[in-house]
Formats: C-alpha cells, sequence, structure tokens
C-alpha cells in the first residue's frame, strides 16, 4: 500500500488539485447514479402508475370517473380516519404516563423495560392480531372465562370496539417507544431546574417535560396513525369482515378484482389524506415546539 | 407511594400487553389444541410443526430474501448517501431525499399497490406469466429498505471530517482509494445499523410482500398469513411461540452483550 | 463502544452467514433434473400428510419417479375464493400448471380462453369419473360441455351449519335460509365472504334465480344481505372452521363437506340443506393455458384419479367425490359413517334435495355484480358514539391549539 501511494506523492502539489476535483466529480456522479436510477424505477415509476390508473378507465382512456366513484366509500373513509384517530389518541393518553414512569425506573429496570416493549414490536404484526383475536373471540379464552363466572359473553370480534382496540393493542409499542427515547433523553438539570424555580410537579409536567419531549410524540403519533389508517388485516380479523376499513377495500380492489382503477383511486386518496394530515400535524407541533423557551 | 403507583401502572400496562402472547404460548402446548380449556401438557405441535414442509421452506425463503435484500439495499443505499452527500446542488438533493423517502412515509399498502401495478404493467409487456415470485419481493424489499439505511448511513456522513479525506488525497490517495481507507471505516457503524434494520424490516415484512408476492414463493409472514385464513393449524401457535422466542432470545443478547461490552470498555479506560 | 459494536458486527455476520449457508447447501441439494409443477387449489382442499393423512402431493412425486425416472417437485398453493384465483391468473404474473376452479369460473375461464385443451390420452383413469360428472349423457358437466378442459375433482353443495347448543332444537327457523337472517342470533351468524356465494344465500332463500339476467333481481338480493349485514357476526371464509369449532359463531351457510371436518372436532354441530333450495358446485381440475408442463400436469390430474390419493383426498376433504373407485370403496364408505352418523348419505344420498348451479354471467352482470358486492361491504354505519367521541377529540385538539396559539401571540406582544 504504501509504495503505491509514494510516487505519486511526488508529483508537483498543485497540478493534481484539478484532476482531483474533476475526479470527484466523477466518483461522486457514479456513487449516486445506481440509487438514483433505483428510485426512479422502483419508487417514482411506481407512483405514477398509480395516478395513471387512478386516472384512466378500464379501456385506459382518460376518466375521473373512479374518484367520483369513491364517494360510495365516504363512511368508510370517515371510519378509517375516526378509528385511526381514536386508536392514535387511546395510544398517547396511555403511551405517554407509560413512558413517563418508565423513564423514572432505575436505569437497570429501564433496559429491561425496554426489551419488554421492543419484543411485540418485532415480533410479527399478524401473529399479536391473531393472538389477540384467539383471546377475544365469542369462544376464546376471555368469553369462556366469563361464561364460567356466570356472566354474558362480550361480542368483541365483530365490533367496533374490537377494532379499535386492535390497532391501540398492535400499534401502542410504537407511540412509547420514541416518546421514552425522547423522555431520556431529556436533560434532568431542566427538571430540576424548574423545581427550583418554584414549579410544582404538574407545571414542571407541562412547562417542561411535555414541551421537550413533543418531538417524540410527533413520531410516536405518526407511527401508530399511519398504519392504523392502512390497516386490513387487524380489521379484517377482529372486524370478522364485517367492518371494512379503506386498507381492507383497497386491499380486495387489488387482490379479488379484475380492474386496478377504483383501487388505485382509493390509494392516492388515502396517500393524500397521510401526507395532508402529517403535514397538519407538524405545523402544529411546530406552532406547540415555538412555545419553548 | 407515588413510585409504587406508577409501578402497578406498568406493570398493568404490560400484562396487558403481553396477555395475549402469553396465552397463545402457552396453549402451543395445549393438548386438544383448544384455545379455551387447557386439558393437557404435549408437545404435538411442535412434532407437528417440525414435519411442516411448508413452515420450513417460508423460513428459508424468508431469511434468503432478507438477506439478499438488505445487503443490496445497504450497498445502494450507503453510495446513495455517499452521492447526496457530495452533491452541491441543494435542490436536486433534497429532490432525492424527499423521493427516497416516500416508502417510509407512504402506509405499507400503498407502496405495495404501486409496486404491483409497476410489476403487472412490466409483466403484460414481456408477455410473460412468471414474474412474480423471488424477483418482485427482493425488489420491494431493497426498496423499502433503503430509506431506512440512508436514515442511518446519511449521519456518519455528516459527521465526517472532511479534512480527513483532503489530507489521505494530498498524500497521493484517489479519490476513491480515501473512501475506501479514510472515510468507510468512520462510516461502518451506520451501515451495520442499516443492514440489522433493513434485514429484520425485511423479515418481518408482511404487507408489501402481500402484494408483489406470488404463492410459489412464500415468506414466514406471507405463510402465517395463508395459515390465519384458512384452517388454522394448531402448529401455528407452535411457530407464534417460537417466533417470541427467538426475537426475545436475540434482544437480550442484543442488550445484555452491548452491556457487557460497555461494562469491560469503562473498566479498561479506568 | 467499540466493543459493543464488535459484538454488533459478530452477532449479524453470525446471523447473517448460518442461513446463507444453509440455504446454499440447500440449493445445491436440490440440483439436477427437477420439474417444478406449479399446483393452485382451494385451501384445505387436499390429503396433506398432516395428522397420519395420506401426502397426496408426495406420492405423486414419488410416482413419477418410479415411472417416468424423473424427479418432479409439486409446488402447491392455496387460494379461499374463486375470484382471487382469477385476479392471480388474469393478472398474468404468476403461473399454474394446474388449477381447481369451480363450475361458473371454469365456464368464464374458457370462455376468455385461458385454459388449455386437454390431451386424455395422459389422462387414461378418466373412467373413473362418474357418468353423471364426464361423458356425453352427464348431468352436471354444463360448464364444459364438450368435456375438453376440466376434470372434475369434487362436488358438493352449500347449507348451513348451525350450533346445537346455541340453536335451539324446535327452532321454526331451521331448515330454511330464514335462520340466517334470524336477528335471535344476532352476532352469531357467519356469511359468506366471497360476491357469488353470498348473493346465492339471499337468491336462494327469495326464491330467485342464480343467474338472473335481470339486474332488478340482484338489486333485491343486494337488499336482503344489507338487510342481513346487521345481524352478522362477519364476512369469512376458511375461518369458519375455528369459528363453529370453538363455539365463537352459532350459524354459518359452508360447504357440507367441510361440515363433516368441522363435526370432527365438535360434535354439537348439526347441518341441513335449506329446503328453498341450495347450490350445488362442482370443482374440476384445468391446466392453464401458460402451463410450461403440460403434459406433467396431465398426469397428475390423471395420478388423483387413482384409487390411493382419490381415496385420500376423498377422506381428508369430507367433500363428494365424482370418482367412482371413492364411492364403491367400502372402507371409504364405513369411514364417512364414522365420522358421522349417515356422513355418507350426507354427501351423496342428496336426490331429493333441490339444487341449482352457478353459471358464468355475461361481461355486463359481472361487473354489476361486483359493483354490488362493493356496495354491500361499503355499506357501514359511521353510528353516532363515533362521531361524539372524534368530535370531542377534534374539538379539544383545535381549542387547545388555538388557545396555545393565542396565549403565544399574546406573550409575544409583550
Amino acid at each position: 500500500m504504501k509504495h503505491q501511494a509514494l510516487p505519486q506523492a511526488e508529483h508537483p502539489p498543485q497540478a493534481p488539485r484539478k484532476s482531483k476535483n474533476t475526479h470527484r466529480n466523477f466518483f461522486q456522479r457514479f456513487a449516486a447514479v445506481p440509487h438514483v436510477v433505483w428510485t426512479v424505477m422502483f419508487i417514482v415509476a411506481p407512483m405514477l402508475f398509480v395516478f395513471y390508473f387512478a386516472f384512466t378507465d378500464a379501456e385506459g382512456r382518460f376518466s375521473i370517473a373512479n374518484i367520483v366513484h369513491l364517494s360510495q366509500y365516504t363512511n368508510v373513509f370517515i371510519l378509517s380516519i375516526a378509528f385511526a384517530l381514536i386508536a392514535t389518541v387511546v395510544c398517547l393518553l396511555i403511551g405517554y404516563p407509560l413512558a413517563y414512569f418508565m423513564s423514572r425506573q432505575s436505569e437497570r429496570a429501564q433496559k429491561i423495560l425496554m426489551v419488554l416493549i421492543m419484543l411485540p414490536m418485532w415480533c410479527n404484526l399478524l401473529i399479536r392480531t391473531y393472538a389477540l383475536m384467539a383471546l377475544l373471540d365469542n369462544g376464546g379464552l376471555l368469553n369462556s372465562l366469563l361464561g364460567k363466572l356466570g356472566l354474558e359473553p362480550l361480542p368483541i370480534v365483530g365490533s367496533y370496539f374490537g377494532v379499535i382496540l386492535g390497532m391501540v393493542y398492535d400499534f401502542l409499542p410504537y407511540m412509547v417507544l420514541p416518546i421514552f427515547t425522547a423522555m431520556t433523553k431529556l436533560d434532568k438539570r431542566y427538571i430540576e431546574a424548574s423545581s427550583d424555580l418554584g414549579c410544582n410537579s404538574w407545571q414542571t409536567m407541562t412547562k417542561v417535560i411535555m414541551p421537550l419531549t413533543l418531538s417524540g410524540v410527533v413520531s410516536g403519533v405518526t407511527m401508530v396513525f399511519v398504519p392504523s389508517i392502512s390497516t386490513f388485516y387487524i380489521s379484517q380479523k377482529l372486524g370478522a369482515g364485517k367492518i371494512d376499513l379503506v386498507g381492507d377495500t383497497i386491499e380486495r380492489l387489488f387482490q379479488n378484482a379484475s380492474t386496478y382503477n377504483v383501487g388505485a383511486a382509493m390509494s392516492l386518496v388515502m396517500m393524500i389524506l397521510i401526507i395532508v394530515s402529517l403535514a397538519v400535524m407538524n405545523k402544529f407541533s411546530d406552532e406547540e415546539g415555538g412555545m419553548v423557551p | 407511594m407515588k413510585n409504587f403507583l406508577s409501578r402497578c401502572y406498568i406493570g398493568l400496562i404490560f400484562f396487558l400487553l403481553y396477555i395475549p402472547i402469553v396465552v397463545l404460548i402457552i396453549f402451543s402446548f395445549n393438548e386438544s389444541g383448544s384455545l379455551a380449556e387447557f386439558s393437557g401438557f404435549s408437545f404435538t405441535w411442535y412434532e407437528e410443526l417440525f414435519h411442516d414442509q411448508e413452515a420450513f421452506s417460508a423460513l428459508r425463503n424468508s431469511l434468503i430474501l432478507a438477506i439478499i435484500s438488505s445487503l443490496i439495499a445497504t450497498i445502494l443505499g450507503t453510495f446513495g448517501a455517499l452521492g447526496l452527500h457530495r452533491m452541491r446542488n441543494r435542490y436536486v438533493k433534497q429532490a432525492i431525499t424527499t423521493v427516497t423517502n416516500i416508502p417510509m412515509m407512504n402506509p405499507d399498502i400503498v407502496t405495495g399497490v404501486s409496486m404491483m401495478l409497476l410489476f403487472v404493467a412490466v409483466a403484460a409487456f414481456l408477455k410473460t406469466h412468471e414474474l412474480f415470485g423471488f424477483a418482485t419481493l427482493l425488489i420491494a424489499h431493497i426498496t423499502f429498505n433503503i430509506p431506512y439505511v440512508m436514515l442511518s448511513v446519511m449521519p456518519r456522513f455528516k459527521q465526517l471530517d472532511k479534512s480527513l479525506s483532503e489530507a489521505a488525497q494530498d498524500l497521493g490517495c484517489t479519490p476513491s482509494r480515501a473512501f475506501f481507507m479514510v472515510e468507510l471505516p468512520e462510516i461502518v457503524p451506520g451501515i451495520i445499523s442499516g443492514l440489522m434494520m433493513s434485514f429484520t424490516l425485511s423479515l418481518d415484512d408482511f404487507v408489501i410482500s402481500h402484494f408483489v408476492s406470488s404463492p410459489n414463493f412464500q415468506t414466514l409472514p406471507l405463510y402465517v398469513y395463508n395459515q390465519t385464513a384458512h384452517n388454522v393449524k394448531f402448529s401455528m401457535y407452535a411457530l407464534s411461540a417460537l417466533i417470541v422466542a427467538v426475537i426475545l432470545v436475540i434482544l437480550l443478547i442484543v442488550n445484555f452483550a452491548g452491556s457487557a461490552a460497555d461494562r469491560k470498555n469503562k473498566k479498561g479506560g479506568r | 463502544m467499540k466493543a459493543s459494536i464488535r459484538a454488533i458486527v459478530i452477532l449479524a455476520s453470525v446471523l447473517l452467514l448460518l442461513p446463507l449457508v444453509c440455504g446454499l447447501t440447500a440449493c445445491t441439494r436440490d440440483k439436477g433434473e427437477v420439474i417444478t409443477l406449479y399446483v393452485y387449489n382451494w385451501g384445505e382442499y387436499i390429503s396433506d400428510g398432516s395428522e397420519d393423512s395420506v401426502d397426496s402431493n408426495a406420492l405423486f412425486e414419488e410416482w413419477y419417479y418410479n415411472t417416468y425416472g424423473v424427479r418432479v417437485k409439486v409446488n402447491y398453493s392455496t387460494y379461499s375464493s374463486n375470484e382471487s384465483m382469477y385476479a392471480k391468473l388474469s393478472s398474468g404474473s404468476v403461473n399454474y400448471d394446474v388449477v381447481v376452479p369451480s363450475d361458473y369460473m371454469i365456464e368464464r375461464m374458457i370462455e376468455e380462453d385461458m385454459l388449455a385443451e386437454l390431451n386424455f390420452e395422459n389422462i387414461p383413469h378418466i373412467g373413473n369419473i362418474h357418468e353423471d360428472f364426464f361423458g356425453e349423457d352427464a348431468k352436471y358437466d354444463y360448464y364444459d360441455p364438450d368435456n375438453k378442459y376440466a376434470v372434475p375433482y369434487m362436488y358438493g353443495m352449500i347449507g348451513i351449519i348451525y350450533n346445537t347448543t346455541m340453536v335451539e332444537a324446535d327452532d321454526p327457523s331451521l331448515g330454511s335460509w330464514q335462520l340466517m337472517w334470524d336477528e335471535r342470533h344476532n352476532g352469531n351468524i357467519l356469511q359468506f365472504n366471497n360476491s357469488r356465494d353470498a348473493f346465492g344465500t339471499a337468491q336462494y332463500f327469495l326464491g330467485l334465480d342464480v343467474n338472473s339476467d335481470s339486474e332488478a333481481d340482484w338489486r333485491l338480493a343486494l337488499e336482503k344481505l344489507k338487510e342481513q349485514k346487521p345481524v352478522l357476526q362477519g364476512y369469512v371464509m376458511d375461518e369458519i372452521f375455528n369459528k363453529m369449532e370453538n363455539g365463537s359463531a352459532a350459524i354459518a351457510a359452508y360447504y357440507a363437506g367441510d361440515f363433516l371436518a368441522m363435526y370432527e372436532n365438535n360434535e354439537d354441530l348439526e347441518f341441513f340443506y335449506p329446503k328453498e333450495g341450495t347450490n350445488l358446485y362442482v370443482d374440476a381440475m384445468c391446466i392453464p393455458k401458460a402451463s410450461r408442463n403440460k403434459e406433467v400436469a396431465e398426469r397428475y390430474i390423471d395420478f388423483m384419479l387413482t384409487e390411493a390419493p382419490a381415496v385420500a383426498n376423498a377422506e381428508y376433504t369430507y367433500y363428494a367425490s365424482p370418482n367412482k373407485v371413492v364411492r364403491e370403496n367400502a372402507e371409504y364408505r364405513e369411514y364417512m359413517n364414522t365420522i358421522k352418523d349417515g356422513g355418507y348419505d350426507l354427501m351423496y344420498g342428496t336426490d331429493t334435495v333441490k339444487t341449482s348451479s352457478y353459471k358464468n354471467l355475461s361481461g355486463e352482470k359481472l361487473i354489476m355484480l361486483n359493483d354490488l358486492w362493493e356496495e354491500l361491504k361499503s355499506d357501514i354505519e359511521v353510528g353516532l358514539p363515533i362521531y361524539v367521541i372524534c368530535g370531542g377529540i377534534l374539538a379539544v385538539l383545535i381549542g387547545g391549539g388555538t388557545f396555545l396559539g393565542v396565549r403565544k401571540r399574546i406573550r409575544d406582544n409583550y
């Protein structure tokens, strides 16, 4: 290695400057090209296909009929948004205190809790959803125990409550983890300072901890809201095929129907919906973030 | 008192979070295969699982797919990050970053159907009936893995000290040599975490795979989906229990190995 | 820090290399002259070797090697409805050598030129098929009257399965489709999750023609199904097995053979064919045009007609077999009756049941059916509680946001 480098070092210092720059240009282009080509082929092109199918009819002529057709699914959209919203809020209400309490445990306990919160995240969603359904089904463990106690069975599977419960159960760890991370990164001296300055614990919470962990909340909300609004497995299992959300509809339109146009239109609308809600949320959180002194 | 209450809360939430999984694991040892009543301890379902060729080939497919896709995604993503890092035009850079992140922002189902539309069109164009399968899965997995690789590699590039590479070049290294000898070792941790991340994401993915796979090439999540869509064999519970156990072991190893190494380091540092 | 990175590196490389090595060795082992035969069939529709049954596909692989000296690997995968099978196949993205659609779907695939004509020289055991199902005078070959494309695999009828612990023996709705609409069993009824079968239940109940040309008829059926939706627990396909077996649902319409499979695990279940009439279907083996191994596929079809696999499949699925060798097999007959008293007659002694079959619909009607199905599935009430909860959440968010914003502006003005 060394003897290769030596002869080159003898060159006059000014001359290679220029060639180095061109080299660099060449190398930089060479480095990004495969990635850019890949991105164009497999991210941009598929998106264009979604647009194409959304705005054409079965014969390939331009048409907005698919979009108009979506009015049939108004309630499906409302229900999906509502479920995702409720699930996100419930996850936040459960997850925020959880993350806060977790961050106040000893370091060792935190480590164990971290493993415990990550295990469900790593464990496939299908398995957890199925396990939940098997537990809650009318003939499952919960209801057979209730039956033994002489209580009425709870028909959770096939109800709105069941689907929302499934979302909360599946996505809660995604809310807790980012908030917990933000909590542990939080500089303890801020809390001490605030109490030194006469804040009670409620004020410390709302004026110091909450604003400083907002970034965690934002990513948690994103990580719960987006999969909730687009899920189809949860509604399929816990809604027993009766409660169709946007995800179920898209899945059915692509897996069972012979034309993809309406399905593409629906995917497009959902995409826009999510982009808009994320943008609104980011704006909201930016304003909130502005509160931090 | 407060502390006690908060611990109760933690305990309660974790209890609720874990009952379904624990019940599933316990009942995977159930003789009768019922999920409502435990009639006796047995390994029947585990035995059946080990005779299930389909489950094993699904596991093998999953691992092969995850390894190859994460490796390719890591290479593409790392060089992509390098290229972006060196890029001078801010707008082009911003545009490429935004587009790359689309699969991360989009719901999986939209990514899945968009890729499916592309592949269906390509299949029609090539007049082939055999496009879907390993190749389409591989492409899809690489695509959704790239943004995560870049996410973990990009910050490392930003932390790089430019003068080091320049010094190497002044000492006669070619730019590419300077990259491989000087800069690459600095970003290796980012590359590795990107690799690990895409490996696990690929192993875990169901939704995107659901749209771009053919029944001829099943991954483990697809196998589980098919199982739960049909008459569920009780060996599925055994499979789930094993998956949970493996993940737990890996998580414990990663955490404990990490902390043990850290402790050693601290001691050595002293 | 460095050490932990090293630990991760080692772990990662071990994790990555181990399966890679395994995978590679598995790959090299598979090398050699091996033909892969892609078979696409309904779920739970072949004897697969579980619970001490015969593995029909493995049997075929072995038989083929012994007969022709060539190794064949059967790649077997399953679907849960005709429509999803059709969607997969017509997208042109996957290739199969053998598929097993139902009658009306076979008709459609023949019309759309998706199936290959069979060479019956490779299917010498075709004579095993009962005269009712194959040949010139066959009653049940309406989907392929010239007997060119399909070899019957199984047939059966749709009936209603109910749990005797949840439905009283003197329930007035018993014996009729009415049971599926009965409000007293609210939340305990399961309906088909595919358009044709679901509409069929309503059409039989209303006494309509299941192959009707009139859109008004289909609309009537749709209204009936919408009326049923609130009392349903859900729309499911093969999930029905678990749900009926563990008592999660009380009533479900499904295929007769599957009832016996469920009965084996839960003896509280009972079954009847509704008096208003019901559907008789035939599922038959076909070869898609795109098949690359047509000859092997034909031999596969032929092999499934021979005694050992045919009996094994019939015993595994409990569906009625159009195969004479199976029907006349005394052991099989006894086996069916040990599953349930009268099990054999339940499947074969069905001459008195009023039946009809689904025919393929015109292209226009297929689109209409699809639209109606979408209308049914998207017919969903949001409900006041959901509006109230979401309204509350939005009010808090917007109110809180404005409050904070206003407060901030006031403070900024100081």
